[in-house]
């Protein structure tokens, strides 16, 4: 059916029958080969009898779960259109199964008050994508003085970062934490000491002292994961961690977790696939913040991943322009895309290996839309449709030229994977893509 | 074709002991032609060099400019100062406009680690590494190492001790990888903040005592302390550095055998290394200098030479 395979103007799915997919729901204990049908948008599971003018889809062999939800993108817009804007981030999760993203506030100016906000969201609105904003937690992110939280509260903001850098000054971070928890928000912290990490390219270790390159040490980002942890308990508030990457910083979770302390975390795809020796060439591809870490780092954070002590599976999706990374490499900016690899990363490297399906539904489903008090989509007849189709054996390789995303950076390029998005369905609007 | 098995000199990180070898001896053989009445040759002719310094550099390029004079390239200065960098052009930008205008060589001195290896996958010309930030300086390694051949006829085995700034030192870490692949022994000896992280991982002795490394090393290899590390709280002053890492005569009489003293300048005398130490008859400093020369003519020649099929080296 070629229509729903339409990027620029999402088809309706006014009367679509999914037919023979295997649907996954861990919330409803549902895990069964069936047919859904999905009129206006939606659901109806396994009617008794398809209408004669639906519109049916053969799509046997492929896995249908609730919308996989993307904790940490990056859109660009307003300021960097140049290398992503909110359509083709959208588009680009669309085409990577993702139902929904939280964009961060890093953008230029930063997304730091209500009018901001309301523009982003306002484009948004007519995309098959939830976008759901994280707005900065101090104006202009300077960490000085806290955003009017309370009118974006009221606009369905529900989490707050000055993500791209830290709150360094631990007063401000404490204000930040006591006052989105009375809004019921969460501070998301990008983990660092910037002291430590100045000037910073990669990894501190034997690589960077072979490649000549300043170091960003491990302890930086695990002396910000301690400092919110404390903080966060003394001010009984939330807190999560954006991007977590070293060994130490999963530990201190775990026993936080264990405290009863409210911290969340998040990982991403690549500190859970690669590492700092990556940089041997000088390719930018492989430079992003926080940094590739050690082997041993990379381990801790599968297990994390797949013990729970790491909630949430997300990309940091950060595209840049290919001229701005085409630069040396400490010149170069940080950050790789993500949205159109993380599901097959996920289904060839995780899934099966260090957690089953369940669990990663669960940390890409569930633990993003809980961390944002959103509500949980769920496979159940009278629902909202809210899907991600999966072709569970579909190989593919990873060719940057074919992403949706304006930008190009990643470094999985060439990765021959199994496992790829076949579509989504989510907001009234269809998209599969032609096998 | 290049008559190593690089096309490239980028840094001594992925070159063999034969290459270096290669180098070397092909380097005494320039030193002869630098000895002659007339010192020059026509090996290079028609092969057009472009200094590409976008770092302060006096005696590199110098030394780079002379050893293409005397293989006879055609060469073109382009320093900082004068380019379209500060227009705000990429580096890349830059690197392909010049090499639309037909050149061969690139030598390249840049504050970036890793730009002459981003240049060599974009650009066709034979990169030259003058110093990429903190990574490497082959060049300069090439020249302490032939240094140290002239003196002790050999390298293997050799104990050769870098004192000062690790951490920061081009100098030091092309002079490890290529001390160790030649089968040297080395040993680093600074300050604690200093020695980078890892450095054991690539084969080297750490000590934080030059009175130490002194016993057992055949030369020390005196770094350039740059002023601006105690700006940034790297070490207590200037004062200290020089009573506790400071090469002095009177530390120097402790050795068992005398010690062949190098330092790639520019000098802080009184600082790194006193005066009686840097002019006396153990210190092999200016004969670095004229090596360098011949370095860089066997590097120029062996990567850019075999370019001209009708030119052979004339000795």
């Amino acid at each position: 059916m070629r229509k729903y395979a339409n990027f620029d103007e999402p088809a309706r799915a006014r009367n679509l029958v999914l037919q023979g997919v295997r649907a996954v729901d861990p919330e409803r204990n549902l895990d069964q080969v069936l047919d859904l049908h999905i009129r206006d948008g939606m659901l109806s599971v396994a009617p008794k009898e398809i209408p004669a003018d639906a519109d049916v889809l053969d799509l046997r062999g492929h896995i249908v779960t609730p919308g996989w939800f993307d904790l940490h993108v990056h859109l660009r817009e307003p300021g960097g259109e140049v290398a992503e804007t909110i359509l083709s981030g959208c588009q680009a999760a669309m085409n990577g199964g993702f139902t929904g993203v939280a964009c961060m506030p890093n953008t230029e100016p930063p997304l730091d008050d209500a009018g901001r906000v309301r523009w982003v969201m306002e484009k948004a609105a007519p995309l098959p994508v939830d976008l759901h904003v994280v707005a900065a937690a101090t104006r202009g992110r300077e960490g000085r003085q806290l955003v009017e939280m309370s009118e974006l509260v009221e606009l369905g903001v529900r989490a707050f970062s000055d993500d791209g850098k830290p709150i360094a000054d631990t007063a401000v971070l404490r204000h930040a934490l006591e006052y989105a928890n009375m809004l019921g928000a969460r501070i998301f912290e990008h983990a660092d000491d910037p002291d430590l990490s100045v000037g910073g390219a990669m990894n501190e270790g034997e690589w960077s002292t072979r490649l000549g390159l300043p170091g960003i040490p491990a302890v930086s980002e695990t002396l910000d994961v301690l400092r919110c942890i404390l903080v966060a308990r003394y001010a009984g508030a939330a807190v999560h961690i954006c991007h977590v990457s070293t060994k130490e910083s999963v530990e201190w979770i775990r026993w936080a977790k264990q405290q009863g302390i409210r911290v969340t975390a998040e990982v991403c795809p690549h500190h859970l696939l690669l590492t700092e020796e990556r940089c041997r060439e000088f390719d930018t591809d492989f430079k992003m913040n926080p940094p590739l870490r050690s082997e041993e780092d990379r381990q801790t954070c599968l297990k994390g991943l797949a013990d729970g002590t790491l909630d949430a599976y997300c990309t940091d999706h950060a595209p840049h322009a290919w001229e701005a990374k085409a630069q040396e490499f400490d010149v170069a900016p940080f950050g790789v895309v993500g949205l159109e690899t993380a599901l097959g990363l996920a289904f060839t490297h995780l899934v099966g290996r260090h957690l089953d399906l369940k669990a990663m539904i669960e940390r890409v489903v569930y633990a993003p839309r809980r961390i944002l008090s959103q509500p949980l989509p769920a496979i159940a007849t009278g629902e909202p449709a809210n899907l991600t189709i999966i072709d569970p054996e579909g190989s593919w390789t990873v060719r940057p030229d074919e992403f949706r995303s304006k930008s190009r950076n990643t470094p999985f390029k060439g990765w021959e994977l199994t496992g790829r998005a076949r579509g989504i369905v989510n907001r009234g609007f269809a998209v599969i893509k032609e096998v | 074709m290049s008559l190593l098995t690089h096309k490239h000199l980028l840094g001594l990180a992925d070159y063999s002991e034969a290459d270096i070898t290669t180098i070397l001896d092909t380097a005494e053989r320039m030193k002869e032609i630098l000895e002659r009445p007339v010192p020059k040759v026509p090996t290079l002719r028609g092969v057009t060099v472009v200094n590409l310094f976008m770092e302060s550099s006096t005696r590199t390029r110098v030394s780079f400019e002379l050893a293409e004079k005397r293989l006879s390239a055609d060469t073109l200065n382009f320093a900082v100062s004068s380019s379209s960098l500060s227009k705000g052009e990429t580096l890349l930008d830059t690197a392909l406009n010049i090499e639309a205008m037909k050149i061969d060589v690139v030598v390249m001195r840049h504050k970036s680690p890793g730009s002459p290896h981003f240049l060599a996958r974009h650009l066709d010309s034979i990169i030259i590494n003058a110093g990429d930030g903190c990574h490497e300086h082959p060049t300069q390694a090439l020249l302490d190492m032939m240094t140290l051949r002239q003196k002790f006829g050999a390298l293997k085995g050799l104990r050769v001790c870098l004192v000062g700034d690790i951490s920061h030192s081009r100098v030091a870490l092309s002079n490890i990888i290529g001390l160790k692949t030649m089968g040297a022994q080395v040993t680093v000896c600074g300050p604690a903040t200093l020695i980078p992280r890892g450095i054991e991982r690539l084969g080297v002795q750490v000590t934080h005592s030059l009175d130490e490394a002194i016993q057992r090393c055949d030369a020390l290899n005196v770094l350039r302390l740059q002023l601006e590390r105690q700006e940034a709280g790297l070490f207590p002053s200037l004062r200290e550095y020089h009573q506790y890492f400071g090469l002095t005569r009177r530390r120097l009489e402790k050795a068992p055998a005398p010690l062949t003293i190098l330092h790639p300048g520019p000098m802080n005398r009184g600082v790194e290394i006193t005066s009686d130490v840097a002019d006396s008859e153990h210190s092999v400093i200016l004969q670095q200098v004229t090596n360098g020369v011949a370095v860089r003519m066997a590097v120029l020649y062996l990567l850019a030479g075999a370019k001209m099929p009708s030119t052979e080296m004339k000795v």
